[in-house]
């Protein structure tokens, strides 16, 4: 058999039912991985008893006939997810000690459903970032891999993506808030989708920005997918945004069978200086899909260019308002204080000490929009255009288009470090083709799609209507077919 | 519209982030570098738009106002800095 850690969920599963293997034994295997790959950075507070724990009671669930397609199955957990008695913080130094007394509800639905928990994966600080350079536990590193350099698996899902690129788990929890999934999916060659806003209880994820971030699964396969997003959906009253509808069977949606779908392509994402190789990228997935029966429709969504600077406002907005909390009282680094000091620099020290320097800019460009003068100016402003780039989208569903197809990022993976004399704006870039599908709400789901000329992974996207996920899968899981994207990091770590 | 040293060290203020004075004035570059790409918001026409507030259109749930979780006093504290005696202690602050 093959190492059990390079087992797909789906693949694991159907070996776990058959009694082929055990969750013991599978869990063992990526605990052993996890400990030879130091290098990645990937898991940050490794949690084996606990996994060990969950793998033998899944083993008995098995045994008793009573098995949820996850159950038995080892995931990590990206740190943005509270976990009851297990470090919880955001990869920020301002949460540090802090072990939450309550459990997420996403990730309760996974244990619920029988997951077993790795441990906690890596990430942006607070999840503002697309490289993961931002954490206080230091880089995750790409294990993708073409010459001397140490490439970024992309952020905030950083380290969620480079444990599954690296066999590490078989599957891990992302959030998204500007394309936090589908971006590090997409330079690891991996798949990612965020469900529609509102599928996934928000409860016990730390908030960055409440009306954008969503949770969704980063794994190998498109199946994969629809099977761990399942068990991460519910209505949850603790979540009043939480959707009230009913989760589908997303796996027995997989049919594969996309004729007569329309499929549409946005000209806007048609962008100056775009590399051939994803103009070429994305014109390959195109006739794939129409090979596979889709129809294929030029369509125009005019206000795309400004929802990189919409979201550069609502965002931070929110953040600075979410990030209030951290103050030193309830949770998390207190500074020490001198003599005299009062309340106020009890405030300032400790969120200075305590949040790194992504954060303090992004939460004082928020108190900046957000305060008195220039809120109509800029963040009134930002949630009208935001309306129409939502309007932009509903036309074209409303016109008979199924699906929209971009690319995911406007580039491979590049370089840990390289970006690093950039001004901020250089590295928000990133995000201009996955940051609509979070503006309007919708889902989305990057999809490996192919290999750059140095050999690096390359992402396309696709976008679906809301509430859609089970059909938006398909087509992907079509697109999956149809690329045939096989390729795997070789092991340096 | 172009943010000063003093601008910066006001915003500093209200998030309650200390900044060292050598600091501000690249803070000050930087948040001018990030209002500068904002800026192009301006030229959209939002002429009679609504501002987004949901999303999805949803009506939020309700619930009876009465009390569902509590009596945890202990459990609250667990993760503070300074508790004592059932209380979140904090650096004086009245006179």
């Amino acid at each position: 058999m093959t190492d059990l850690n390079t087992l797909t969920i789906a693949e694991a599963r159907d070996a776990l039912r058959k009694g082929d293997t055990t969750a013991v034994d599978l869990t063992e295997a990526c605990l052993t991985q996890i400990e030879g790959a130091g290098a990645l950075n990937a898991f940050v507070h490794d949690t084996p008893d606990i996994a060990r724990q969950q793998a033998a009671a899944a083993d008995d669930r098995i045994k008793a006939g009573d098995a949820p397609k996850l159950c038995g199955i080892p995931l990590g957990i990206k740190d943005l997810f509270c976990t009851k008695g297990v470090a919880s913080q955001a990869a920020s130094g301002i949460l540090d000690g802090f072990k939450p007394e309550y459990e997420s509800t996403v990730t309760q639905n996974l244990f619920d459903a029988g997951a077993v928990m790795l441990g906690k994966l890596n990430m942006d600080e607070f999840a503002m970032g697309s490289s993961n350079e931002t954490s206080v536990y230091g880089n995750a590193v790409n294990p993708w891999k073409v010459d001397d350099r140490q490439l970024t698996p992309g952020g905030s899902s950083g380290g969620s993506a480079s444990a599954v690129a690296a066999d590490l788990c078989l599957g891990a929890t992302g959030t998204d808030t500007g394309g936090s999934i589908r971006q590090p999916a997409a330079f690891t060659g991996i798949t990612g989708i965020k469900p529609t806003y509102g599928r996934c209880s928000r409860w016990g994820i730390v908030a960055f920005a409440s009306s954008l971030d969503q949770a969704g699964p980063m794994t190998k396969t498109v199946r994969d997918a629809a099977i761990m997003l399942e068990a991460m959906c519910s209505h949850d009253p603790k979540d009043s945004t939480s959707a009230d509808l009913p989760v589908p069977d997303f796996e027995a949606m997989l049919t594969g069978d996309i004729k007569g779908k329309v499929i549409g392509i946005p000209r806007e994402y048609r962008m100056d200086g775009m590399p051939d190789e994803i103009e070429k990228l994305w014109a390959d997935g195109t006739a794939m899909l129409k090979d596979a029966g889709a129809e294929i429709r030029d369509i125009s969504l005019p206000h795309t260019k400004y929802a990189l600077p919409t979201y550069y406002v609502i965002a931070p907005a929110e953040a600075s308002s979410n990030l209030a909390r951290y103050d030193g009282v309830r949770y998390g680094h207190r500074a020490k204080l001198e003599q005299g000091d009062g309340i106020v620099e009890m405030y300032e020290k400790t969120r200075a000490e305590g949040f790194g320097d992504e954060v303090k800019r992004r939460v004082m460009v928020g108190t900046y929009v957000l305060s008195a003068g220039f809120y109509d100016a800029y963040y009134n402003r930002a949630r009208k255009v935001r309306t129409l780039i939502k309007r932009d989208f509903e036309q074209v569903f409303d016109a008979g288009v199924d699906a929209i197809l971009t690319p995911a990022t406007p580039s491979a993976a590049f370089g840990l470090g390289e970006m690093a004399d950039a001004d901020p704006v250089q590295m928000y870039l990133n995000d201009v083709f996955t940051v609509t599908v979070n503006l309007a709400g919708l889902p989305g789901i990057a999809v490996p799609a192919g290999l750059d000329k140095q050999g690096l992974p390359l992402g396309l996207q696709l976008i679906g209507r809301p509430w859609e996920e089970g059909d938006l899968l398909n087509t992907a899981y079509a697109l999956e077919q149809a690329a045939g994207f096989v390729a795997k990091p070789e092991k340096w770590w | 519209m172009s943010i000063d040293k003093d601008t910066a060290a006001k915003v500093a203020k209200l998030a309650r982030i200390h900044v060292e004075e050598g600091d501000l004035p690249a803070l000050a570059q930087e948040f001018n570098d990030i209002l500068g790409f904002i800026e192009q918001l301006q030229e959209v026409d939002v002429e009679g738009v609504e501002p987004m507030t949901s999303v999805t259109p949803m009506r939020l749930k309700r619930r009876a106002d009465k009390v569902t979780e509590g009596g945890m006093a202990d459990t609250v504290l667990s993760n503070a800095p300074d508790a004592r005696e059932g209380f979140f202690a904090v650096p004086k602050v009245v006179e």
